[in-house]
Formats: structure tokens, C-alpha cells, sequence
């Protein structure tokens, strides 16, 4: 029989074990990952360097500019209009992004987890395919397919179906279509995670139970993939909003995201307390919109 | 029309696959299931009932027949269009949902208002009794009650008809035993169709109505439990259906030569030429003194009330005998025992 203190002792020196195993791990994520964190932070209430940089005074300028801006004559103050609207469009075409990257990786993912089993690895290869080629050279490849001189105007002019080339290029259809490429397999992996551990009998009760196609699909099929459909949501939005290659590339210099906003405050615009103040902004954009969805999500459950 | 048949299946058939790689799983199966009924399809796996259970829910379309509710042809109906529900073999509940709105979907589905729901939903849970579990998830109930959700899942939108697809063969021994009666229960209680598929040969004599004999694609026999354990129409069914003892003969005017010499007076119903007979173990006693058949016991198996005796018979060939335990006497391997049967118990087949 122990007693009563050894068995306190036990567990208490187990815990310090852990906590000294996982130091280094601790050590790195404070470091590496908070610390550059609060150095933007801190920056984005500072005053702005001449040229860049920052002048090492505490400064409401940043924050101040991100939604407000002051005319260069008269000092007047007026709505920053172009922010708020780089904001909006971001927003927009992340949440786009996430439904048809939703709305294509979900029959997509349902093909592979209904494949048999030994092919399923081979359609799964091929969704990683993507991930072996640079983002930048991928993105090219898509200008390629739709300016105006390129394989989609060409083919459709051919066959007639248009007279003149549509513009997409430089379009927020095109960051549209380049976001949905590069992340709709982050949309398909959690998805087929999930299909792959979901019983198809529970169909066939569904079936049973009058409810129609349209009927299983809501009443049944989604509510039991639905920790696929949150974790692939969350894969593609985040990143979504923060885009930098493909709105640069295939959205031209007008059609900026917060990303291209970001990147200019901090070379062209020499405006690193906006930038940085923008940077945490989306940070907490992001973790408000994370809380949001998974709680409404959650709640969702337990309703049935 | 008949308007005492809730099942009419007709000349039913289901083939999957073509050309050379076709699997005939039902050939030609006609079978008409009664109003009320407690119906039992028994067979080995394999024999084809699930595929003809699966025709009647509607998951599968036959390849050739029809199958008529109550009078109207349903074949080609949609599962979620048929007055029919199913209690699956891996019970098949909505994890994500609570017990009560299991046993609700159907309503739900069908368009009932929500108090007619609710009602419906206390009413059949009151019947299975898991009144308690109402708010629970599937996972956190134990393997039984999770049937008992099955079934009233199935029992709450009032079916015609309710399928049963081998429901008990996940539960152990006891329980099963319970479900039974629990099953015979609600049945009379809700005076439903039950169509029961099992390959369990002593649950679908306990509890069955009528039993139709399934054996690869085929429906061999359909009677009553007595017609069908007294009277086998075919050696499979004989042999199926408890156990049984084949000795091969041929008719010699009214009665059968077997291969010992002797001639056994069985009852003969114009049957000529070779035949067999099915002789169930309970039929055959064994003496010390000599008796119309002689032979040697080679095994002896004690099973508490009963004993079973296997004798070699002149011939050679095997006869288990099942004698009470504590009736003449016991005897032991390599004993020369005299063995009479009760002829008229007999049944003859055709070989």
C-alpha cells in the first residue's frame, strides 16, 4: 500500500519532467514565434523613419492610418476609403475562395474515399502533385491559360464562341480562380479525411427513413463531416486572406489584397508603423473570424 | 387481389454483374407474406435472403419479377417512397444525433408537424422502453439498447412492413435470448409485418410465424416451424434445420431397403426407385437387447440432459441417437447396441 504522499509525490515529479522535456519546444515557440509577433506589435505604435524604419517614439500614427487619412494641404481627416475597400475585397475573395474550393472539393474528395482502397493512395498523390512545384511558377501557368492571348481566349475564339478575348487577367476573377488552384487540395485532404471515416450505410438508413437525396445530404452526410468541412475551411480562408503571390501576379498592381497592401507600406510606401499596424490587424481579423466559426460551428452540433 | 398480403413477391431475380462475370444472387423467388405475419427468411450467408430483404427496402432493383405492398407494384419505387423500414444489421443510427431525434428523422422526413413528432417519439420509445435515453448519443448507449433505438427508429413512422436484417447476431448469447421475446413483444403489440432474415436456425423456429428455407438464390421451403422441422421438402433443409441423420435406400413395395439389408416400414407417399431418409436423432433409441437394426457405438458425447450416441451401423454408415441422459442406462464407445427407429417420424426424400 502507498500512502497518501507518495502518491501526490509521483505525479508532481512527472510533471516537472514533462515541463523540463518540453523546454526546448517552449523555448522556440516563445522565441520564435511570439517574439517576432510582438516586435511587429510593438512597431505599429511607433512614429515612421524618414525614409523607412521607425524613430523609436510612441505614436498613434499607424493605427490612425490604417482607417483615416489626412489631407496633405488642409489636414483635414477623411475615411481611407482605398483601406477599407483593399480590406472589403480581401475578405471577399477569401470567403469565395473557401465556398468554391468547398464546392469543388467535396465531390472530389467523395470520388477518392468511394474509390477502392488500393487506388485511393494513387488519387491522393495526385492531389499533392501541385505542392512539388513553386508557388510563383504555378501562378505563371495560370496567366498563361486565361490573358488574353493565351489557351482559353485562343480556344474559345476558334470555336467561335466569342469575338473578342475576355479580360480576365488582372481581375478579381482571376485572384479568384488562382486561389482556388493553390488551395483547394488543403479544402480536399481535410474533407476526404473525414468521408473516408464516414459509414455510407448510414445512407442507405436515411433512405429508409423517406428522407430524399437533397434530405441525406443535409440531414446526415454533412453534419457528420462537418469537422472535414471546419478544418478545411480554416485551411483555406487564413491563408486566403493573407495571399501575396497570386493577387500580385495575376491581379496586377490595382488589385491589391491585404498582403500586397502589407508588403507596400514596407518597401514603396516607407510606412513601417501602417504596415505593421495593418499586419496585426489581419492577425486579429483572422483570430476573431477562427473564434467566430468554430463556435458557431459547435453550437451547431449540439443542436443536431 | 388479396388483400391479406402485405409482401407479394413475383418470379423475383437479381443478377449483378454481366457476361461472364455474373453473379446470380436470387434466381426466381415468388413468395407471399401474410398481413401480421412474423415472417422468417432462414439460410446460410450467401443464400440470397439479405439480397431479396434488400429488393423489398428498396436498396436494390431485381433484375427480373416485381414486388407488390399491399396489393400495388412497388419494384421500381424508391426506398424513401416505400411505407417500409429497415432495422439494420449494424443498427446504422445517426451518430450525430440524440436517441430522440433518431427515432424522429422518419416523422421529420415525412413531413409530420413537430407534436405529432413528439408524441410519436414518446410513444415508441415508451414501447421499446429507453423513455431514460431520450437525450443521449448513440455511443454513449451499450450494444442492446442500441438495437432497441434501431428498432424504434424503424417502428416510429409506422411502417407496412418491417425488414429485420440479422438484428441480433451482434449481441451475446443472453441478450439475444431477450431480444427475442422483446421482438415476438412488439410485434403482437404493433401487429406490423415482420420480415426477419437470419441464418440462425434455432431464432427463426422460436420466433417465426412462418420461415421460407433460402439455399443459393433459391427458395426451397415455406411452412410454418413444425411443417417445416417435421416435414423437410429437400435434404438441404433436413440438414439445415437442426440435425439429422441421412440414410440412402431404395422402395421395395411399401417399404425402404437401406444399406444395411434391412427393410424399414417408413411412410411412403408413392415415392419409387432410390431414395433417402431423414431420420432426426430424437427418433432413434438405442437397447442393449437386439432390435430391427444393429450396430457398435463409436462416440459418446454427455451434453447434461441429453447424451448423443454415434453408431456404426452394419454397413458402416454413422447414426447419431440423442437418448436421455438418465433413461436406460448409459453406454460406452465400442459397445454393441441394438437400434430401433420410430418409422413414422420418418421423412423420405427423393435423391
Amino acid at each position: 500500500m502507498s500512502t497518501p504522499e507518495t502518491k501526490r509525490k509521483a505525479p508532481r515529479s512527472k510533471g516537472v519532467n514533462g515541463w523540463l522535456l518540453s523546454a526546448p519546444a517552449l523555448i522556440l515557440l516563445l522565441v520564435a514565434a511570439s517574439g517576432p509577433l510582438l516586435i511587429v506589435a510593438f512597431y505599429s505604435v511607433l512614429e515612421k523613419g524618414d525614409y523607412s524604419g521607425v524613430r523609436w517614439v510612441l505614436s498613434g500614427e499607424g493605427w490612425f492610418r490604417v482607417l483615416f487619412e489626412k489631407d496633405i494641404f488642409d489636414q483635414t481627416i477623411s475615411l481611407a476609403d482605398a483601406n477599407l475597400s483593399i480590406f472589403w475585397r480581401s475578405i471577399k475573395l477569401s470567403v469565395a475562395t473557401t465556398i468554391i474550393t468547398f464546392g469543388f472539393g467535396l465531390p472530389t474528395a467523395w470520388f477518392i474515399a468511394t474509390r477502392p482502397a488500393k487506388s485511393r493512395a494513387f488519387w491522393l498523390f495526385l492531389i499533392t502533385i501541385p505542392f512539388w512545384t513553386n508557388l510563383l511558377i504555378r501562378t505563371f501557368a495560370i496567366m498563361e491559360v486565361i490573358r488574353n492571348q493565351g489557351i482559353l481566349n485562343t480556344f474559345l475564339i476558334h470555336f467561335g464562341l466569342i469575338s473578342e478575348p475576355i479580360q480576365i487577367l488582372y481581375t478579381d476573377t482571376a485572384v479568384l480562380i488562382g486561389m482556388t488552384y493553390v488551395y483547394l487540395p488543403l479544402m480536399v485532404l481535410p474533407l476526404y479525411a473525414a468521408i473516408d471515416r464516414f459509414d455510407f450505410r448510414l445512407i442507405e438508413a436515411g433512405y429508409d427513413l423517406y428522407a430524399s437525396r437533397w434530405q441525406v445530404l443535409r440531414g446526415v452526410i454533412l453534419p457528420i463531416i462537418k469537422p472535414g468541412i471546419v478544418a478545411g475551411s480554416i485551411l483555406v480562408f487564413i491563408p486566403s486572406l493573407g495571399a501575396y503571390v497570386t493577387p500580385r501576379v495575376l491581379g496586377g498592381g490595382k488589385n491589391m489584397m491585404i498582403g500586397n497592401f502589407i508588403e507596400l507600406q514596407f518597401g514603396q510606401g516607407q510606412n513601417w508603423p501602417l504596415g505593421a499596424a495593418l499586419s496585426t490587424l489581419l492577425l486579429l481579423v483572422v483570430l476573431v473570424s477562427l473564434i467566430v466559426y468554430t463556435r458557431a460551428s459547435s453550437k451547431d452540433n449540439s443542436n443536431g | 387481389m388479396n388483400t391479406d398480403i402485405a409482401i407479394d413477391a413475383r418470379h423475383v431475380g437479381k443478377i449483378y454483374g454481366t457476361g461472364a462475370s455474373a453473379v446470380t444472387a436470387l434466381g426466381d423467388v415468388s413468395i407471399s407474406i401474410k398481413k401480421g405475419e412474423f415472417f422468417t427468411l432462414l439460410g446460410p450467408s450467401g443464400c440470397g435472403k439479405t439480397t431479396l430483404l434488400r429488393c423489398i427496402a428498396g436498396f436494390e432493383t431485381p433484375t427480373k419479377g416485381s414486388i407488390h405492398l399491399s396489393g400495388t407494384d412497388i419494384t421500381y419505387d424508391p426506398p424513401y417512397q416505400r411505407p417500409v423500414n429497415t432495422v439494420f444489421q449494424s443498427y446504422a443510427l445517426f451518430p450525430h444525433l440524440t436517441v430522440a431525434q433518431n427515432v424522429a428523422f422518419g416523422l421529420k422526413m415525412r413531413g409530420a408537424s413537430s407534436a405529432d413528432v413528439a408524441r410519436a417519439v414518446d410513444r415508441v420509445l415508451a414501447l421499446v422502453k429507453l423513455e431514460d435515453f431520450a437525450n443521449r448519443l448513440p455511443q454513449q448507449l451499450s450494444g442492446g439498447q442500441q438495437q432497441r433505438v434501431a428498432l424504434a427508429r424503424a417502428l416510429a413512422p409506422e411502417p407496412q412492413v418491417l425488414l429485420l436484417d440479422e438484428p441480433l447476431s451482434a449481441l451475446d448469447l443472453k441478450l439475444r435470448k431477450e431480444m427475442q421475446s422483446e421482438l415476438k413483444r412488439l410485434q403482437s403489440e404493433t401487429g406490423i409485418t415482420f420480415i426477419f432474415v437470419t441464418h440462425d436456425q434455432e431464432e427463426a423456429l422460436t420466433m417465426s410465424d412462418r420461415i421460407g428455407v433460402m439455399s443459393a438464390g433459391a427458395l426451397l421451403q415455406v411452412g410454418t416451424p413444425h411443417d417445416i422441422y417435421d416435414r423437410p421438402a429437400t435434404r438441404f433443409v433436413a440438414d439445415f434445420i437442426g440435425e439429422t441423420n441421412f440414410l440412402n435406400g431404395t422402395v421395395e413395395g411399401d417399404q425402404v431397403r437401406i444399406g444395411t439389408g434391412d427393410l424399414l416400414a417408413v411412410p411412403l407417399d408413392g415415392e419409387t426407385g432410390a431414395v433417402t431418409l431423414a431420420i432426426r436423432p430424437e427418433q432413434v433409441s438405442v437397447t442393449s437387447a437386439p432390435a430391427e437394426l444393429s450396430g457398435k457405438i463409436i462416440d459418446a458425447t454427455y451434453m447434461g440432459t441429453d447424451t448423443h450416441y454415434t453408431i456404426e451401423l452394419k454397413d458402416g454408415s454413422p447414426l447419431v441417437a440423442r437418448i436421455q441422459s438418465n433413461s436406460t442406462g448409459a453406454f460406452g464407445v465400442g459397445d454393441a447396441v441394438g437400434v430401433a427407429i420410430d418409422a413414422r417420424a420418418v421423412q423420405v426424400l427423393k435423391s
